[in-house]
């Protein structure tokens, strides 16, 4: 009798273990996703179209792991760095990029994360092709959940501030926000490099659980997909970004069953979403329809 | 207070503006007219700093603002509106009352990331402020709607209270009275007098002779890109040239 109760409670720690065990890469990624959509969330809220954050992430992977392996730093100094390294790139080729504008800045930013994969394919120190091998496991569900907190935090604060609503003015109308006396030009390279930051020390947060990282992690593929998180969870406000990576990080896992197809459903649900729901799924269409539904006529429009 | 020397404005190989000169003195409100085309708006956009002008110069207050970037033209003391509405239209009335206001917020990011004692007082006094603009406007009730809600008429009016919200000493106005029913006109009118007796100089672009009549008092003339006649609003509506380019030239008595 006693032996069997043991047993179901420890059934149920099982499952648990199993679970976070088979799912835990899954969830780390969910935050890492997460913050990458975060990343170029602040870039898009002032109108720019950059796709330089995975280059940004690899920046901050690469800096960060070694820091760790070779110099032995702690982790939490290591993770900064990897923020503060991209960060400090993205100042510098922020201020002759920002002056392009729409699909201009999408090309640069392009090219740019092209130099950047390059440069660690040929490196010695990035290890080249092969990339890091043995980068120590440090990252834990915690130091995740932290960091994305404090970033949503940031966000939050953004909102109804000076800085917030500059960007936000430079989002609507740049030349209104330049007669109204904003050097839009700063504000734009400001925004760039906190994406770049946040990026970065998502990229770190990475490298330390996934154990090997290499350049072809931080190319044009994950350039895209990145910005597919944030258009299909919709830009108006944070939520959004969070809703488009998270959506479609766990997607392949539950068609897993789909074998080599499972990828065509991401891409399925995208055009559902851009079709039906143009601004994201964190839109006030979504809100009116859900209300509609709830309302009973249920039909979309 | 503000002075254009000799400016001229091609727009790939075409003349808009040919030698336009004028002077607006501390304290007036100045009207530009001229029927469309003649390059009042160009004017506008030289002067805040849209466009550079092909040659010519504008002196500001005894600086040389030409060829200025238009934050710098906003800093100096310039502000405007649109003629084709452009007012923040996802933000609501106060938050576009804010964005004019950004240069007098003073606290760091440290007390934003922190909400900070500092920025919540300043955000709240600034708020309070932002209402004040808001009133002159006669707009207050609306503070919290989308500016994209608002007729054509409250648009412009808006866009009149954000520009003054960046503290100018030189107002320009381009068309304000557009779109506008009587009432409302004379409303504008009442208010951009108001707005003067404040002490802000104006300059006003207007296709509506009773507002320029009304309460301009001294009138610019412009047509096919030159100043064609200036003086005061009695003056004006006597002079031949600027009948003639209002109406046509008379082809029976020419
Ligand atoms: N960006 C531009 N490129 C080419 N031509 C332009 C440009 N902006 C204005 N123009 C031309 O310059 C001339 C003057 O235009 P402007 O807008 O200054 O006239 P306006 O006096 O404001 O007229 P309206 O009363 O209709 O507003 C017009 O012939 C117009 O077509
Ligand atoms: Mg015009």
């Amino acid at each position: 009798m006693e032996k069997f109760q043991r047993g179901k409670g420890n059934g149920l720690t099982d499952l648990i273990t199993s679970f976070w065990q088979t799912y835990n890469t899954l969830i780390y990624t969910i935050f890492v996703h997460g913050m990458l959509a975060l990343s170029i969330y602040i870039t898009l809220a002032c109108g720019q179209l950059s796709l330089g954050n995975a280059a940004f992430m690899g920046i901050g992977a690469y800096t960060s792991a070694l820091l760790t392996m070779k110099m032995n730093a702690p982790f939490g100094l290591s993770l900064i760095a990897g923020g503060m390294m991209p960060a400090a790139v993205a100042l510098i080729i922020g201020i002759p990029t920002l002056r392009l504008s729409g699909v201009y800045l999408a090309m640069a930013t392009l090219g740019f994360g092209e130099v950047v994969r390059v440069a660690f394919l040929n490196m010695s120190i990035t290890g080249g092709s092969l990339g890091l091998n043995g980068v120590p496991l440090k990252t834990e569900l915690w130091h995740l959940v932290l960091v994305i907190g404090i970033f949503i935090y940031f966000f939050i604060r953004l909102r109804d501030s000076r800085f917030g609503r500059i960007l936000e003015a430079i989002n609507e109308d740049e030349v209104v926000a330049s007669v109204m006396g904003i050097k839009t030009t700063y504000f734009k390279v400001w925004a760039f490099t906190i994406g770049a930051f946040i990026a970065g020390v998502a990229g770190g947060l990475n490298a330390h659980f996934t154990f090997f990282i290499s350049p072809r992690e931080y190319g044009f593929e994950p350039a895209v997909d990145i910005l597919t998180f944030a258009i299909l969870g919709g830009t108006r406000t944070l939520w959004g970004p969070l809703a488009g990576s998270t959506v479609l990080t766990t997607l392949p896992e539950l068609f897993r069953f789909l074998g080599p197809y499972r990828l065509a459903v991401n891409g399925l649900i995208l055009l559902l979403v851009v079709l039906y729901l143009p601004n994201g799924i964190v839109s006030k269409e979504t809100f009116k329809n859900i209300k509609k539904i709830f309302n009973g006529s249920g039909c979309l429009n | 207070m503000l002075k254009l020397e000799n400016i001229a404005k091609d727009f790939g190989g075409l003349r808009v503006l040919n030698g336009v000169s004028f002077e607006i003195s501390e304290g007036q409100i100045f009207g530009l007219i001229g029927p469309n085309g003649a390059g009042k708006t160009t004017v506008f956009n030289i002067i805040s700093g849209l466009l550079k002008p092909s040659s010519g110069r504008i002196i500001f207050n005894k600086s040389d603002i030409t060829n200025q970037p238009p934050h710098v033209v906003t800093e100096q003391g310039i502000s405007r509106t649109f003629q084709n509405i452009r007012v923040f239209e996802d933000m609501s009335l106060l938050e576009n009352i804010l964005v004019g206001m950004h240069r007098l917020f003073s606290y760091s990011s440290v007390s934003m990331f922190f909400d900070l004692p500092k920025k919540k007082k300043e955000e709240k006094q600034l708020r309070e402020k932002a209402m004040d603009i808001l009133s002159i406007v006669h707009l207050t009730e609306k503070a919290d709607l989308k500016a994209g809600g608002l007729s054509y008429g409250e648009q412009r009016k808006l866009e009149l209270a954000r520009a003054l919200a960046t503290e100018p000493k030189l107002l320009l106005i381009d068309e304000p009275a557009a779109g506008m029913n009587p009432a409302e006109t004379e409303e504008l009118m009442n208010e951009i007098k108001l707005i003067n007796k404040n002490g802000y100089t104006i300059c006003l672009i207007e296709h509506d002779m009773k507002v320029i009549m009304g309460i301009c008092g001294y009138v610019a003339v412009m047509n096919f890109g030159e100043i064609i006649a200036e003086g005061s609003p009695e003056e004006i509506r006597k002079e031949k040239l600027v009948i003639e380019a209002y109406l046509g030239k008379d082809e029976k008595s020419a």
